[in-house]
């Protein structure tokens, strides 16, 4: 898989999204779990809980160090990933697939247009790539 | 801190070869861990091999006439009781009976002894010794000159004996004893070689010229590659101490802390004079009112710094804390009130405003097969 699909939409912050009507499902890029190293703890938000765009959504822990994960849409938790929180690894074997962290209902669908585009996020990673977690 | 500042080991340009991440670390900038990551690493030591770059800690010498007493006169363990070919744990500490350094102390002639020192302490550490070794006696502080490989895990014997050549021609690497020390050629080069380490496997620390290091580090991992052995970094090197409960400077102990509360009071020979002597030996009459106990924290990794938390009060600190990838559970050391510190007490970790569940467990967390307690 590409480390960038094309079909995804991406956050400043290293998350994806997924869209599929008005269902959003969102994860850590390929680039955020390199940059993490080895996950090994995901806390995330229960069913129902609500979430603003860009801020705080729940927290990826590695070996060394504690990161957040920003929401990258607004909305509510309509399920989260209990496979990812019973095997955190998931996180770095499949970011874009069993790796997946929350499905939100999305609360304006506008807020799409302030993520970037597949080149968009490969310029950002190129450009300004993190120092890491350490 | 720019990069620039920081130091290098003779082996920088092999860590960079190998995409080892490299952070700084105490002033030098070493690599963290290498693309497969700290689980793998920390994996490979457990069930094969694993081989670490110390270059960064630091290495004095004393010499001569002399030399033991002033020896043992620094460390707290007894040094004087030291054979020939063998080395021992001990810490550094002040007239307070805090904690300077924890060291090793390699006796490698009958006149000759070799101190391991962190390389976060070296500086002050130098000033400390020189402060309390007489001046007749010789003092050499080789840090720069001296690097350091470590070989660990079940597999490091046979890796490291196939490009080994030990000094006396009876011995070989598999048959020296824990904590032995010996001289050799590792790889082509002149090397000091002991049955010593920070993971909680075999292994062995193989002192080299620091002009001289590359080689046996390439000789190293050539020879172990078809055996599982894999270059760890100091993430993988934190994991396996910490699952194996070894203290970290500046972690568990510091200046701070003294050996009994740190449960290193094994290691403080009280019944000989030393630097400090008389402050601990009235710390142990007292009893501590705080010690060091591993916890099990269930929904979270506590980290250094971190409250502990009983009822609702704050009544300790974190000093380390990570996932241990062997024991596969988010482990911790932490200081707690003596009466809170009995094996099987539930207490709580604060991690990010939230009180996590954490219970009071035996350690080492870790022990490996056939190791006696």
């Amino acid at each position: 898989m590409s480390s960038v699909p094309d079909e995804l939409r991406y956050s400043k912050e290293h998350e994806w999204v997924r869209t599929d009507g008005d269902q959003v499902t969102i994860g850590i890029t390929h680039f955020a779990q390199e940059q993490l190293g080895d996950v090994v703890f995901v806390e995330l938000p229960g069913k129902g809980a609500t979430v603003k765009q860009f801020a705080s959504l729940g927290v990826v822990e590695s070996v060394k160090a504690a990161s957040d994960v920003y929401a990258p849409v607004s909305g509510e938790i309509v399920e989260r990933n209990v496979k990812v929180i019973e095997s955190p690894e998931l996180v770095n074997s499949a970011p874009y697939g069993d790796g997946w962290l929350v499905k939100v209902r999305l609360a304006d669908k506008v807020e799409l247009e302030k993520l970037l585009s597949p080149s968009e996020y490969r310029v950002h990673i190129g450009e300004t790539a993190p120092t890491g977690s350490d | 801190m720019t990069t620039l500042s920081l130091l290098r080991t003779p082996l920088h340009e092999e860590h960079v070869a190998l995409g080892g991440k490299m952070v700084p670390f105490a002033g030098w900038e070493m690599p963290i861990q290498y693309p497969t990551g700290i689980v793998t690493e920390h994996r490979a030591v457990r069930g094969a091999a694993g081989l670490f770059d110390l270059s960064h800690m630091g290495e004095v010498y004393l010499r001569g006439p002399g030399s033991g007493a002033a020896a043992d006169h620094l460390v707290s363990s007894d040094i004087a009781g030291l054979e020939v070919g063998k080395a021992r744990y001990g810490l550094l500490c002040n007239e307070r009976g805090t904690i300077v350094d924890d060291v090793i102390v390699y006796r490698l002639e009958p006149e000759t002894y070799l101190v391991v020192v962190n390389a976060s302490n070296r500086e002050k550490d130098v000033a400390h010794m020189r402060r309390y070794v007489p001046s007749n006696i010789g003092f050499e502080d080789a840090s720069l000159d001296t690097a350091l490989l470590a070989v660990q895990g079940p597999r490091a014997a046979v890796v490291l004996a196939s490009v080994t050549d030990l000094e006396i021609r009876e011995a070989t690497v598999e048959s020296l004893a824990p904590f032995g020390v010996i001289g050799g050629r590792v790889g082509g080069a002149r090397a000091t070689i002991a049955r010593t380490g920070y993971t909680g496997e075999d292994g062995f620390e193989v002192f080299l010229p620091w002009d001289r290091a590359t080689g046996p580090w390439s000789r190293l991992l050539a020879a172990g590659a078809a055996l599982g052995l894999m270059p760890c970094g100091l993430g993988a090197r934190d994991t396996l101490r910490l699952e194996a409960r070894y203290s970290l400077y500046g972690n568990e102990i510091d200046e701070t802390t003294d050996p009994i509360e740190a449960g290193l009071g094994w290691t403080c020979h009280l019944e000989k004079d030393f630097v400090g002597r008389d402050a601990i030996a009235n710390a142990k009459e007292r009893g501590p009112s705080r010690r060091i106990v591993g916890l099990v924290v269930d929904g979270g990794v506590a980290r250094h710094g971190f409250p502990v938390v009983h009822d609702g009060a704050l009544i300790g600190t974190v000093t380390s804390g990570t996932f241990g990838p062997t024991v596969s559970k988010n482990i911790a050391l932490a200081y707690v009130p003596v009466a809170l510190a009995k094996v099987g007490t539930d207490l709580a970790v604060r991690i990010r405003e939230r009180d996590v569940p954490a219970k009071v467990v035996k350690t080492p967390f870790y022990k490996r097969a056939g190791e006696k307690q």
